[in-house]
């Protein structure tokens, strides 16, 4: 060992912020020995990356929706990748602008239902008592109704629209992370560390956020990763149910669900939106499971 | 003593165990003969490989990471290094079984103590499945446990009362050799010397070899006829009770015994060894002992080899050859 | 045991009132009136207003909620105003194909996961362990109804070997419970695997090999039962959405279960059997839940201890 280094004075600052580095570091050192979650990520990256340019490099009028019906069903061919559907339109083009609906629901789905969700779950593991039975009562209410039923209820009152679909699979896995969280913030409770921040006078909405979460943080992380992947899962689901995003927007399920009326003819039409669901869910699937291993070697040992 | 007597024979067993932060050397080149109703303690720190060198004697050495490598394992005679998976698992537990260190977690919680007792005679017994049960109870009660407790599940039992049903699975097909690995570890002091005796009785009954796994110099003293001290993974110094514990010879055991509270003065200063023992992914050259030991020097650094001091006693030692050497540790 | 059974049955009856609640609630915001489609199209306003009341549909919202519960709490879950049957007898039409599909799904997850997740755990870190990993993220990752298609695709228009949908005897339930089976084995080997590894580390292992128990008797004895709490939590929530149907499965399959039914309820504004059938899904959940929780004291002594205390 070098004595200089070690002999060094350093600044409270200083070594905080060598803490808060060092741990994720030792995250990201530990998530790239991972091969599959590697991949997952590259993939990820590489459908954020689509989903913004497609958005400005295509015009929605005359790309994704303008029907050109001489050319309906071309079979999969150079100038067509994925051929073309039943107004002509081109099945590759669809897919790659159709990248922004599925990442983007499954995004800000999660936003809405982890935000809701963990800070529900805060609150109930950190007061206990009463306010817990409460929220867990309700949650397990929600709980009770299959996911893809109360996204359609939810779907029929407020209208067919991407914010609604939205928001109803942000409400549907509301639950998922209230217990997360809760899970999560209950051995912490007891800590020395929070009744320090107790008697130094720190309320409890800044031990529940300021203190608690941060030590919790790793469970909810690991569900946020595959709850964009059930979320895109459940999108698609409502839409191939004609319950999503309304047509003719180019959202996988909705592609799907178009095809699906010439599966024995033009089966690609069913194909390509599946296989493009499929690979972003295990994308997010994979990176979620790596991250799990990674933010917790002690599950590996 | 004649070769039909000899319920053990081993001959340098070697265990290493490649993990990705490189090979753990657990055992380096042990040799143990061990005579029919003798027991010999096994005696050294945590990590000296006594425990590895029990579960290699039942080939459960875990593969991988651990690799085993042996110039002869015999078993009354049987080549156990060579048998196929069948023949050892008619061995295992019925000509050699083993108790572990820690009773609350050797039973398996979703079976009854009774069935555990039971599954060990049905495999290896000719009897029918209900005999292995009525079997089973009779050696409950011969651990000092009432029979009708068979259908309670381990977590009805306290710590002592499962290690007593550890050794009555262990014991429930009169073995030849029996390993005992830390058996009163774990439990209190006063349990402890119930385990013992009831250890003790049992073998006398059954005429069943035992090796002691211990680092209790007390208990090998109460049980055992022969000693053999461990360190980093070799026997560094082997003898009767008399040989070892009066006429000392390595210095490693001389630390042992140094490091002992002196029940006649009890405001004497114990003495530690001094340092750690070595990481075994990176054992010293020579003799393991050698960075801690008081008397080492240059020659240290050689291979050693085993000297031996009398028919039943032996030290793998260098400094013996430096002549008038002795430790300071008197003999009594 | 039995009042642990009881207590835990009481406990449904609030969380199914909540349920009943949060779907009447949204039925109601949704936009549409199921009197308007079913009053003849030149009906005067009066004549509306009289058949809202005849269909009981009069009245604010906690009004008619009450009503409804009034009649749910003795047991009637009311009539379809759709299709003017009572809810329970239509929900018990579609039921015994629901089950047909989530048993024989359940048998493919069964069939898959436990010997993919038992070769992953005692392979772990193999070659072996990485693909049956891979290939259960893939299972999970699966859309159920693209896979529904792409079998469709290849054993009823290609092979012409299996029905592509309707419920036709055997031959019928293959496709939607492979469908249905292999999105669950992706969770069900996953958790087979990680309670798996938790038990083949754990000392008494060792001990039933120190005995003489052969290899494959300490996994499929020692290990597996133990094991099987994790295992059976996830199997619980696996057949229990099952039993709500799998609207997708269904909808792919033209199966003609439950799920399907509350979908075309909803769709049509019929709040009384949406309602009805959301309350049974969630009941089936329920039980199979508690099912779960009693199947968990067979399997292991600890839990029984704790039951009967």
């Amino acid at each position: 060992m070098d004595n200089n280094t070690t002999k060094r004075k350093y600044s409270v600052e200083e070594l905080k912020k060598y803490k808060k580095r060092s741990m994720w570091a030792e995250v990201w050192r530990n998530f790239k020995k991972n091969r599959t979650a590697m991949v997952g990520l590259f993939i990820v990256i590489a459908l954020v990356i689509i989903a913004v340019f497609s958005h400005f490099y295509y015009d929605y009028a005359a790309d994704i929706v303008h029907q050109e019906l001489k050319d309906r069903f071309q079979k999969p061919s150079a100038e067509h990748w994925f051929g073309t559907d039943s107004f002509g339109r081109d099945v590759f083009t669809r897919i790659v602008y159709g990248a922004q609906y599925s990442l983007s629901v499954g995004i800000v789905a999660v936003a809405i239902s982890c935000a809701l969700g963990t800070t529900l779950g805060v609150i109930a593991g950190f007061y206990g008592g009463v306010t817990e039975n409460i929220i867990l009562r309700v949650c397990e209410v929600f709980v009770g109704i299959p996911s893809v039923l109360l996204g359609i209820a939810i779907m029929a009152a407020f209208g067919q629209s991407i914010v609604v679909l939205m928001f109803a699979i942000g409400l549907v896995y509301v639950p998922m992370y209230c217990r997360t969280a809760r899970a999560a913030v209950l051995p912490v409770r007891g800590e020395e560390y929070i009744e320090a921040a107790r008697i130094a006078g720190v309320g409890d909405f800044g031990i529940m956020f300021k203190h608690i979460l941060p030590n919790s943080l790793s469970p909810i992380i690991v569900q946020i990763t595959m709850g964009v992947a059930s979320g895109i899962l459940t999108a698609s689901s409502l839409s191939f149910l004609g319950l999503g995003v309304p047509l003719p927007s180019p959202e996988w399920g909705a592609m799907l669900s178009e095809g699906r009326a010439y599966i024995r003819d033009y089966g690609y039409l069913t194909i390509f939106p599946g296989l493009a669901i499929m690979i972003t869910v295990l994308a997010f699937n994979l990176m979620g499971d790596g991250l799990r291993d990674a933010l917790d070697p002690k599950l590996k040992q | 003593m004649s070769e039909k007597d000899i319920v053990l024979d081993l001959q340098n067993l070697r265990v290493r165990f490649e993990t990705e932060d490189g090979i753990v050397y657990a055992v380096n080149g042990l040799d143990m003969k061990l005579e029919k109703g003798k027991a010999i303690g096994l005696v050294g720190e945590t990590g000296a490989g006594k425990t590895t060198t029990a579960l290699a004697l039942l080939r459960l050495v875990p593969d991988p990471p651990g690799v085993v490598e042996c110039d002869k394992l015999e078993l009354n005679g049987q080549d156990v290094l060579n048998m196929g998976i069948h023949d050892l698992e008619k061995v295992r537990g019925k000509d050699i079984s083993m108790i572990f260190q820690d009773p609350m977690t050797a039973l398996n919680p979703v079976f009854t103590v009774g069935e555990q007792i039971a599954e060990s005679i049905f495999l290896h017994e000719k009897c029918t499945y209900a005999e292995a049960q009525q079997r089973a109870v009779e050696m409950l009660e011969l651990v000092g446990i009432p029979g009708e407790r068979a259908n309670e599940y381990p977590h009805q039992f306290s710590g002592g009362m499962k290690q007593r049903v550890v050794i009555a699975i262990a014991l429930a097909c009169h073995p030849q050799l029996l390993i005992a690995d830390e058996p009163t570890t774990a439990l209190d002091v006063t349990i402890q010397a119930q385990v013992l005796d009831l250890m003790k009785n049992l073998r006398k009954q059954y005429q069943t070899s035992l090796i002691m796994i211990t680092h209790d110099l007390g208990i090998v003293a109460d049980i055992c006829d022969e000693v053999a001290v461990m360190y980093a993974g070799t026997i560094v110094e082997k003898g009767t009770l008399e040989d070892v514990f009066n006429h000392t010879k390595h210095p490693y055991t001389e630390g042992l015994f140094n490091s002992l509270p002196n029940i006649n003065d009890r405001k004497a200063m114990l003495t530690p060894i001094k340092g750690l023992m070595p990481d075994p992914t990176n054992l010293p050259e020579g003799c393991p002992f050698h960075p801690r030991c008081p008397y080492a020097d240059e020659d240290c650094k050689k291979p050693q080899v085993v000297r031996n001091i009398s028919d039943s006693h032996y030290v793998r030692c260098g400094a013996y050859d430096r002549p008038g050497f002795h430790i300071e540790r008197k003999e009594r | 045991m039995i009042r642990y059974v009881l207590k835990r049955i009481l406990m449904m009856i609030p969380v199914l009132l909540a349920v009943s609640f949060v779907v009447y609630f949204l039925m109601d915001l949704a936009p549409g009136d199921i009197v308007m489609q079913l009053a003849p199209t030149d009906a005067t306003a009066e004549q509306i207003e009289q058949l809202r009341k005849d269909l009981g549909l009069d009245g604010p919202l906690l009004t008619r909620y009450f009503r409804y519960v009034g009649n749910l709490l003795k047991g009637d879950l009311g009539q379809s105003l759709s299709q003017n049957r009572p809810v329970m007898e239509l929900f018990m039409d579609r039921f015994p194909a629901t089950v047909k599909l989530a048993v024989g799904s359940l048998i493919v997850a069964i069939g898959i996961s436990f010997p993919l997740g038992i070769a992953a755990a005692t392979h772990h870190r193999s070659w072996l362990d990485g693909s049956s990993m891979v290939t259960a993220m893939i299972g999970v990752s699966m859309p159920s109804f693209w896979l529904g298609l792409l079998l469709i695709m290849l054993f009823a228009s290609k092979l012409n070997l299996l029905p592509s949908g309707g419920d036709s005897g055997f031959l019928s339930l293959i496709l939607p419970a492979i469908t249905l089976g292999a999105n669950q084995a992706g969770s069900l080997t996953r958790t087979v695997r990680s309670s798996m590894l938790d038990v083949i580390r754990q000392d008494y292992l060792r001990t039933a090999r120190a005995k003489g128990v052969s290899e494959k008797q300490v996994i499929r004895k020692h290990a597996l039962k133990n094991a099987l709490i994790p295992i059976l939590t996830v199997l619980g929530s696996t057949l229990g959405n099952a039993l709500g149907g799998s609207v997708t499965v269904e909808a792919v399959f033209a199966w003609p279960g439950v799920g399907r039914l509350t979908v075309s309820a909803i769709n049509n504004r019929d709040m009384t059997l949406a309602t009805g059938c959301i309350i049974m899904f969630t009941l089936m959940l329920n039980l199979t839940l508690l099912a779960v929780d009693i199947a968990y004291a067979f399997v292991d002594p600890r839990i029984r201890a704790r039951y009967s205390k």
